[in-house]
């Protein structure tokens, strides 16, 4: 059995930080990353970063993954193991992982959690055809292996994902019939809703996807204005005709482990599903088990490093680590955190927040 | 098809080489998941549904969902979009649940 400090489970935008946060107070750390590039979706990220220079604005997704990676991989106290997929975690604290194609038993003395997210899928007729993606999957074949996923697409859904992957197929020499919207207004940006307008590509909001058609793959989509009740209106019905049809309709937070672990959880609707219950450190109701990044609820990579910088630095410090360092870290990143979330767009994880609060979370 | 020219991004593939999709031969390089090369030759449908024998194309991307199983050299239920392709290698549409060797 393996003994590690502290263990960090994902080894994307929050776990990196949470491992470099936690090595800098002079914790030692082990991260596992299922995949074997770390990184997380930062990877395949090509736009640009908003926010403050801590949480390096202005350069692009992939940019800042590279770079923590290559912090993180300089870092004496700091190991990773790539193809890692942590499998389980048990009442001893005992963690379970499959590694190099073996059944591997880590004690870590504390654990942080920052598995990250899984794409939703929405349901209507013909939606298990080939061809039918989630934006993450379209932006992966395209960023990453460089592969052009389709040659006309239609996007349901324009959050920032929708309208990011939109102008990113445009990039890649893919044709976007329509990105459609099922509130009435844009729910991303609007930089990227103007950039993507700009490029020609309708966004047709209060509008569904009725049903996706085709021979053994897509050959197009019927799409319909919806009314206030969400029942498409007769008579608006659109044939779109693509090979590809990808959903962009929000994120789950994978808290396989979280439940394992027996954290007290919680359904909150702002924070894209159930999380686990935490206090201003980001520990759960699990002694020693702390999580970052969406597994705490859906939010931006720049928040997710945060997160980790804060996770990190709270297990390092309850460990005995820097203590005398870690009071003012830690409330920095917390201001950190505030300035993320301020503003009209962060007013739903706000409010996520406040209800982790109310049920017995943060101080 | 593969992109050649691209805006922001330098793709460095690797060694080229060429694996078996249900015995045909298609393009990989080392770099590439065997989902990638697929998609890059135009191969979309990676298998068929156990019951309703539907088929089955990429959802993910990032080994979550169980949408792009395929037998690889002999063994069922893998997840394609994140195993890298290899010279060779002998990939298949799955048919049904696939068998376990033991």
């Amino acid at each position: 059995m393996k003994q590690v400090e502290i263990l960090v489970v994902g080894g994307g935008p929050a776990g990196l930080c949470a491992a470099l946060s936690a090595s800098s107070l002079g914790a030692k750390v082990l991260v596992c990353e299922r995949d074997d590039l770390p990184g997380g979706q930062l990877v395949k990220q090509t736009h640009k970063f908003f926010g403050s220079e801590k949480q390096y604005a202005g350069d692009r997704g992939y940019q800042i993954g590279q770079m923590l990676l290559e912090k993180a991989k300089s870092d004496p106290k700091v190991e990773i193991w790539t193809d890692t997929t942590v499998l389980g975690i048990y009442e001893d604290g005992v963690v379970t992982c499959e590694h190099d194609g073996k059944h591997v038993k880590i004690k870590p003395q504390r654990t942080v959690i920052a598995a990250g997210a899984a794409e939703k899928f929405l349901a209507f007729p013909g939606n298990d055809l080939p061809g039918i993606y989630g934006a993450g999957a379209v932006q992966t074949l395209m960023n990453v292996s460089g592969v052009k996923p389709a040659s006309r697409v239609l996007m349901v859904g324009a959050g920032n994902i929708g309208l990011i992957v939109s102008y990113q197929l445009k990039q890649a020499g893919v044709e976007v019939a329509a990105v459609i919207e099922a509130l009435p207004k844009i729910g991303g940006y609007l930089v990227h809703a103007s950039k993507i307008q700009r490029a020609g590509i309708p966004v047709k909001t209060c509008y569904t996807i009725l049903e996706a058609y085709g021979e053994g793959k897509v050959e197009g989509a019927r799409i319909a204005k919806i009314d206030a009740n969400w029942q498409p209106i007769p008579g608006t019905e659109e044939d779109i005709k693509c090979d590809t049809i990808c959903l962009a309709v929000g994120l789950s937070p994978l808290t396989e482990l979280c439940w394992q672990a027996g954290c007290e959880m919680a359904y909150i609707k702002e924070l894209s599903g159930h999380v686990p219950i935490t206090d201003d450190y980001l520990e759960t109701t699990v002694p020693g088990i702390y999580v970052a990044g969406d597994v705490s609820g859906i939010e931006e990579a720049s928040s997710a490093m945060v997160e980790g910088k804060l996770a990190g630095l709270s297990a390092a410090a309850s460990l005995g680590y820097g203590v005398e360092a870690a009071p003012g870290l830690q409330k920095e990143a917390m201001e950190e955190l505030d300035e993320l979330r301020a503003g009209p767009m962060g007013e739903r994880i706000r409010l996520g927040l406040e209800k982790v609060a109310a049920k017995g979370g943060a101080k | 098809m593969r992109i050649e020219e691209h805006p922001v991004l330098d793709f460095e593939r690797g060694e080229k080489f060429t694996f078996f999709y249900n015995g045909q031969e298609v393009e990989g390089y080392a770099s590439e998941t065997v989902v990638a090369a697929l998609h890059a030759a135009g191969i979309r449908q990676l298998g068929t549904s156990p019951e309703l024998h539907r088929p089955r194309g990429l959802f993910c991307a990032i080994g979550n969902c169980s949408s792009c199983f395929m037998t690889v050299d002999g063994e069922p239920n893998m997840r394609v979009c994140v195993i890298k392709c290899k010279p060779g290698m002998r990939v298949e549409e799955q048919k049904g649940k696939g068998v376990v060797r033991i």
